[in-house]
């Protein structure tokens, strides 16, 4: 683990009104490889993820106390620039959520609202994403046609593709195979672990096997806290936590 | 046996509302029969070419031309929906994307509190602030003359009649955007207002359309507003400052009077006919655009 990772959660609360969602959250999420967020529905693992790129900032009654540095800078400090911190990850999201544009254009707009008018390099650029989500043999033949019209195995591979186009640092995964058919979802994990070469990848699963296959290390949420944190193997056969042994004792028998 | 009872109630709920569907349908299309037969002895008398583009005006002498009216009925719509759309859109954007949500909680009310007020109200309040507005301040560095009762001042009182039905529209079109769509862009990086123009804006289209549809259909029939502030000059309007003569004011102002001239009250139900047929056509008219654009992207 690095001293100075991409992302770093210091002393992190989070409350929704009266409700308290994330409970002292302090964490460094290792570079370059995959870490997973496990723990039950509601746990608080989804909203620790959107603390990242603050996607909370546009529902009310959200407070949060605490640091989120992402590459040493406090995203919560007042004055902040969100754009170029949202900028640095991709998204997935549970469901694909194709732009109403075109193939093309949804890939383009990344680039394009950061300024990259060229239309020569725009091309260059969506092609080269769509091939990096083996996307490009599917879909070459009608890149001008709406996204929307794409299975939605495919929708989400644009999806990652479109994050990635505006190159980030850090792919967030919300269980974003959780709306995808059994192929569809080898396709995006296959994805995910070719892509961890160049990103630190971050998923929030329910599926114990899932995060076995695809992760690193593993985060244990529980109640809005982290309960272990620790290499995948090590967290799920040999739990130091009561919780922890509770949760994946389903997963070992 | 209780079965069958509630097979039958059903039955019958369903033959209700069927009955009562229908007639609501065919009340349209008997107004619209009733206005045809009303109008037709002057149909029968008068070539319809020579009634729809004929600015002669002289019911005494039996010729009745309507195109002055018309074309104050088109201005006068015209230049609401071009006042009133880019602003509700503006203000509708805010309510929904910028505005923090105590402050939604309190505006939105009020948007509702402006549709409650009775027309004539805004009529006085056109007389009294907008059209010397006109005659002091806006006319005069544009023509040399005008008495402030024009299709301008007749467009913006309508223009703010019909802002809280656009906007309480446009509220309803923005919120069926899904977050996560918003969050798709937002996600990379896109500021907030990329967002509303490549995403919101897009995405509600259709319901912006059909939001401008409504307020211009209705727009089309307001009257005694309209009235009371555009000037009732029974000439075509070759500029904003012109008076103008919309359809609804002919009617109200004359319907009950000088029924004795003969064609007079066949001439006053067809200009009723023609504000039914252009608000039947330019209704089937975006219809059918509208169709093809959400063809377009689904």
């Amino acid at each position: 683990m690095t001293d100075n990772p991409h992302i770093s959660v210091q002393n992190l609360n989070l409350y929704y009104g009266a409700n308290h969602a994330l409970k002292n959250i302090s964490i460094n999420i290792p570079d370059k490889k995959v870490t997973s967020f496990i723990g039950p529905s509601g746990c608080g693992k989804t909203t620790l993820l959107k603390t990242f790129n603050r996607l909370h900032d546009s529902l009310t009654d959200v407070r949060v106390e605490g640091k989120v540095l992402v590459d040493g800078e406090n995203i919560y400090d007042k004055g902040i620039e969100v754009t170029h911190i949202r900028k640095k990850m991709g998204l997935l999201s549970q469901r694909p959520f194709p732009l109403p544009m075109s193939i093309f254009d949804n890939i383009a707009y990344g680039p394009r609202i950061h300024g990259t008018r060229n239309k020569k390099q725009l091309q260059v650029i969506v092609e080269q994403q769509l091939r990096d989500v083996a996307l490009w043999d599917e879909v070459k033949d009608r890149l001008y046609s709406p996204a929307v019209r794409l299975s939605i195995g495919q929708q989400q591979r644009l999806c990652l593709a479109r994050g990635l186009a505006v190159s980030p640092e850090i792919i967030l995964g919300d269980e974003p195979t959780s709306a995808l058919d059994p192929k569809s979802t080898q396709k995006i994990e296959e994805l995910f672990l070719q892509l961890k070469e160049k990103y630190t990848i971050i998923l929030v699963t329910h599926i114990l096997r899932q995060a076995r296959r695809m992760s690193d290390f593993i985060v244990f949420v529980f109640n809005g806290e982290i309960i272990e944190f620790g290499p995948t193997e090590e967290l799920l056969l040999n739990p130091k936590e009561e919780l922890t042994k509770d949760y994946v004792k389903g997963f070992l028998s | 046996m209780s079965v069958s009872l509630r097979i039958i109630k059903d039955k019958i709920a369903g033959r209700t509302m069927l009955v009562l569907t229908v007639l609501s349908v065919l009340l349209a299309v008997l107004i619209g029969a009733g206005l045809y037969l009303r109008s037709a002895p002057l149909l029968e008398s008068h070539s319809i070419w020579k009634l729809l583009f004929s600015s002669e005006w002289k019911p005494m002498k039996g010729e009745f031309g309507f195109f002055p009216y018309i074309m104050g009925t088109l201005w006068v719509t015209a230049i609401a929906i071009l006042i009133a759309l880019p602003l509700c859109l503006l203000c509708g954007i805010y309510i929904h994307e910028y505005a923090h949500h105590r402050i939604q909680k309190v505006i939105v009310p009020f948007v509702d509190l402006l549709s409650g007020i009775p027309p004539v109200v805004f009529g006085v309040w056109g007389v009294l602030v907008i059209v010397p507005l006109i005659a002091d301040h806006i006319a005069p560095h544009f023509v040399e003359f005008s008495t402030g009762y024009s299709v301008l001042a007749g467009g913006i009182v309508l223009a703010i009649m019909i802002f809280p039905l656009i906007i309480s529209i446009l509220l309803e079109v923005f919120g069926t955007v899904p977050k996560e769509l918003k969050d798709a862009s937002l996600s990379l990086g896109a500021t907030q207002w990329q967002t509303v123009k490549h995403v919101l804006l897009k995405r509600s289209l259709p319901g912006i359309i059909a939001a401008a549809v409504l307020a211009i259909s209705r727009a089309f029939g307001e009257t005694i507003a309209v009235l009371m502030v555009c000037g009732n000059v029974a000439d075509v309007p070759h500029s904003i400052f012109d008076a103008g003569y919309p359809l609804p004011a002919l009617i109200a102002n004359n319907y009950g009077e000088m029924l004795s001239v003969p064609m007079y009250d066949s001439a006053l139900l067809f200009s009723a006919l023609i504000l039914f047929v252009i608000i039947f056509l330019f209704n089937a008219v975006s219809r059918y655009v509208l169709s093809r654009i959400e063809k377009k992207y689904a």
